[in-house]
């Protein structure tokens, strides 16, 4: 500790080198929590799934859809504690880019299911008494400036004709990383005026069961039940449904891992440079220090402290940009619906910095721990 | 007077080291700069090259893709005896009445399912869309369960070899041929005979989505489309097979569009600083033959021309290594999910060299920004100081 001084004095020698380093330091792990944010958002979907829910799609897909007759069959298989039935709407809201996911879904059981997203009791009963009412996610109620009582249009694509909506209800998620974008619908209203093609049919089943060990068991079950009819089902637990979407997404997660290693290793190759010229520079120095009396382990801390506290100062102020950056909005709403930097990523991020700063200040300091000090002191 | 070049490049060669950290850190830059939009400039490619400017996409007025739209048989006959519609050989038009369902099969080496578009096509089709060819196999015979891959499909889902007997709609398919589709989005499709397809998804006889139309020339679109909004029997709107192919990509290519602009410039910032370290320390470095330089009679504005020379050599090989670097992903194949389709898509990276002059351009901005203000410094260095220092 008594040697802060001089760390300090050493970093402030060079004031524009120093601000610089720190400066690229800041950038590279903003960036990184950029990263962390998009990966994030890409795999968000499988942190919210929940380990008790199953979900059940027509054997071609989520295309084809099912008969709403099933609901009580699956209901009666034991094991399920609670079943509802969702259907994808694919309106659009003005313009094909105010895209957000819109599901008509069966009254109660729907959010009873998904007890993670909260709707205010009084809220909740305006919507269940209104035949055109609908529960709005957060953040797409704040990006179209939305509030209780809104009329909003939507135009169907996939059931013709423009359908009309009041808001009843926001809903807001209970973690961070859940869904807060959604646009939910009471399926009644959908049933009653979509043509005839669509009567009796539902887009796919969200199931609880009781107890998740026993959740393939009970997918096989309920697959069976439907086997050789003709809407065929294929049941997986919700986990494995988001994860192959995201699959289907493709490679963007190994993308940003790869740009996020090309990032890395440029920056450790800067600061290292940055900080082997700094030692350098300084050779006669460390030679009067060891002459002096200072042994090679002390000086070789001193460098480590000089670029942990450059590495530190410039990783911290980007990290927390990043959160900064991030806590202020999505700037892509509609194409990526979670957006946030956890906990988790941060602290990485933390110990990302302090590997940057090892790295950059270690070859410097063994070339300053194995200085010879007659050689040092010759040199001019 | 200019400090002549020659002096830059023994410059750079004595500190190579410091020169080589410069240069890896701008093409670090450049390459994740130039990938970034060769995946957008692939996947748009994809979608831009599905149409043929012959080619006029036509469906139910209203909608807005050809999976919401629906059309009965006459109104396809009429839509092909409009004005401008080509004629083959057998002087029947040159229409495809298509249906396009999307079905989950699974994705090779993930086990978990993708949707995957199945198209089912009119007789006339291999016509219509002149630039698919059939690579292996042959062509589907009409009303047979058999099928034809593109190639992204071949590649990226298990079970679609020819030979193979894939089971979707309740029936099991034979694959007979593959196809290749010059790198569009039919590439990713698996093809069909449409009544057929019709039937197996249980979906009305005689009612496609909507029909692809081959015209006698670019120019006839107008009258065409013309002749299809004025008739009274039908509600149609008709639109140029490229534009509607455009229209289905614009969300995806936003996103990889935002995200590589995002990330390049933010890692750009980075490299400045980088490149302006280097600079500086150059600078510190050299003081006293910068002073020399002075006491010979080379003016300041000789000096920073000299650095800022410097500098823009050092970005520029970091730019031409980038773009190195960048080059092999040229081709290497992608597949998203397009959210407009809800189908599956394969692409693959694009480097074209528009993209590499972006990136080079890129690297000097960098450059000459990093070495701007450590050549101001290096001009104002005062000569009798800097000569006399160590």
């Amino acid at each position: 500790m008594k040697f802060l001084p001089l760390v300090i004095k050493n970093l402030f020698r060079k004031k524009i080198r120093t601000t610089l380093t720190i400066l690229s330091i800041m950038v590279a792990m903003f960036l990184f929590g950029l990263l962390a944010v998009i990966d994030t958002a890409f795999t968000a979907g499988i942190d919210v799934a929940g380990a008790d829910r199953l979900v059940v799609i027509g054997r071609s897909g989520v295309i084809q859809p099912l008969p709403i007759r099933y609901k009580e069959q699956i209901a009666r298989i034991p094991g399920v504690t609670d079943v509802a039935h969702a259907s994808w709407f694919g309106g659009v809201y003005q313009d094909e880019r105010n895209f957000f996911a819109q599901f008509a879904v069966e009254d109660e059981a729907y959010l009873r299911i998904y007890s993670e997203f909260v709707v205010p009791e009084d809220q909740m009963r305006a919507y269940l008494s209104d035949l055109q009412g609908c529960i709005v996610g957060r953040k797409t109620a704040e990006r179209f400036g939305w509030k209780i009582g809104d009329r909003i249009p939507l135009k169907g694509t996939i059931y013709a004709g423009t359908w009309e909506f009041n808001v009843r209800a926001i809903y807001s998620g209970r973690r961070p990383q859940d869904d807060e974008t959604a646009f939910i619908f009471r399926a009644k209203y959908l049933e009653e005026r979509a043509s005839q093609f669509w009567r009796g049919l539902v887009g796919w089943y969200v199931v609880q069961v009781k107890d998740p060990n026993q959740a393939e068991t009970i997918a096989m079950n309920i697959d069976a039940r439907f086997s050789n009819s003709n809407a065929e089902t294929k049941t997986q637990r919700e986990e494995t449904f988001i994860a192959s979407w995201i699959n289907q997404m493709g490679n963007i997660r190994l993308l940003v891992i790869s740009v996020g290693i090309v990032v890395f290793f440029t920056l450790l190759l800067v600061t290292g440079n940055t900080m082997a010229i700094a030692v350098r520079e300084r050779t006669g120095e460390w030679a009067v220090l060891k002459t002096l009396g200072f042994g090679d382990w002390t000086v070789l801390a001193l460098v480590l402290a000089e670029s942990l506290t450059i590495a530190g100062v410039g990783g911290g102020i980007g990290l927390l940009l990043a959160r900064a950056f991030t806590s202020v909005g999505n700037p892509m709403p509609g194409l990526i619906s979670v957006f946030y930097f956890s906990n988790e990523r941060f602290v990485m991020g933390l110990f990302l910095t302090l590997f940057v700063g090892l790295m950059a200040g270690a070859i410097p300091g063994v070339m300053t721990m194995r200085l010879r000090i007659v050689d040092a002191l010759r040199r001019v | 007077m200019a400090i002549p070049v020659i002096y830059n490049i023994r410059s750079v060669r004595v500190r190579w080291v410091s020169a080589v950290v410069s240069v890896v850190g701008i093409a670090g830059s450049v390459g994740v700069f130039i990938a970034m939009l060769a995946l957008a400039n692939g996947f748009e490619a994809a979608l831009a090259t599905s149409g043929s400017p012959l080619n006029a996409k036509v469906r139910r007025a209203g909608t807005t893709s050809e999976m919401e739209s629906g059309m009965s048989l006459d109104e396809t006959r009429i839509i092909g005896d409009a004005p401008g519609v080509a004629r083959g050989a057998d002087n029947a038009p040159l229409v495809s009445a298509e249906v396009v369902i999307v079905t989950a099969l699974p994705k090779a080496g993930y086990g978990t399912d993708a949707n995957v578009a199945v198209r089912g096509v009119s007789p006339q089709a291999a016509q219509v869309h002149d630039k698919v060819r059939i690579t292996e196999g042959r062509y589907f015979e009409p009303g047979i369960a058999e099928l034809i891959v593109g190639r992204g499909a071949d590649r990226t889902i298990e079970g679609l070899a020819l030979g193979d007997r894939p089971r979707f709609g309740g029936r099991e398919w034979t694959v007979v041929g593959l196809f290749d589709a010059d790198g569009s989005a039919f590439d990713s499709e698996i093809w069909c005979d449409a009544r057929l397809l019709n039937e197996s998804f249980g979906r009305p006889a005689g009612v496609s989505q909507s029909a692809t139309v081959r015209l006698d020339s670019p120019e006839s679109f107008n009258a065409f489309k013309d002749a299809l909004t004025s008739d009274p029997r039908l509600t149609v709107m008709a639109q140029r097979e490229q534009e509607y192919y455009a229209d289905r990509s614009t969300m995806i290519s936003t996103l990889i569009r935002s995200l590589g602009f995002l990330v390049a410039i933010v890692m750009g910032v980075g490299s400045i600083f980088g490149a302006l370290n280097t600079m500086y320390s150059a600078v510190a470095a050299r003081a006293r033959e910068i002073a020399t330089l002075r006491a010979l009679g080379f003016g300041p504005g000789s000096v920073v021309v000299s650095f800022v020379f410097e500098s823009l050599l050092i970005a520029l090989v970091g730019g031409a290594v980038g773009g190195l670097m960048a080059l092999p992903v040229n081709g290497v194949g992608v597949s998203t999910m397009n959210w407009q389709t809800f189908s599956h898509l394969a692409f693959a990276f694009r480097v074209t060299p528009p993209l590499l002059l972006y990136g080079l351009i890129f690297a000097l901005i960098m450059g000459f920004v990093g070495g701007l203000l450590p050549a101001v410094r290096a001009a104002r260095l005062p000569v009798a100081s800097a000569l006399r220092e160590l």
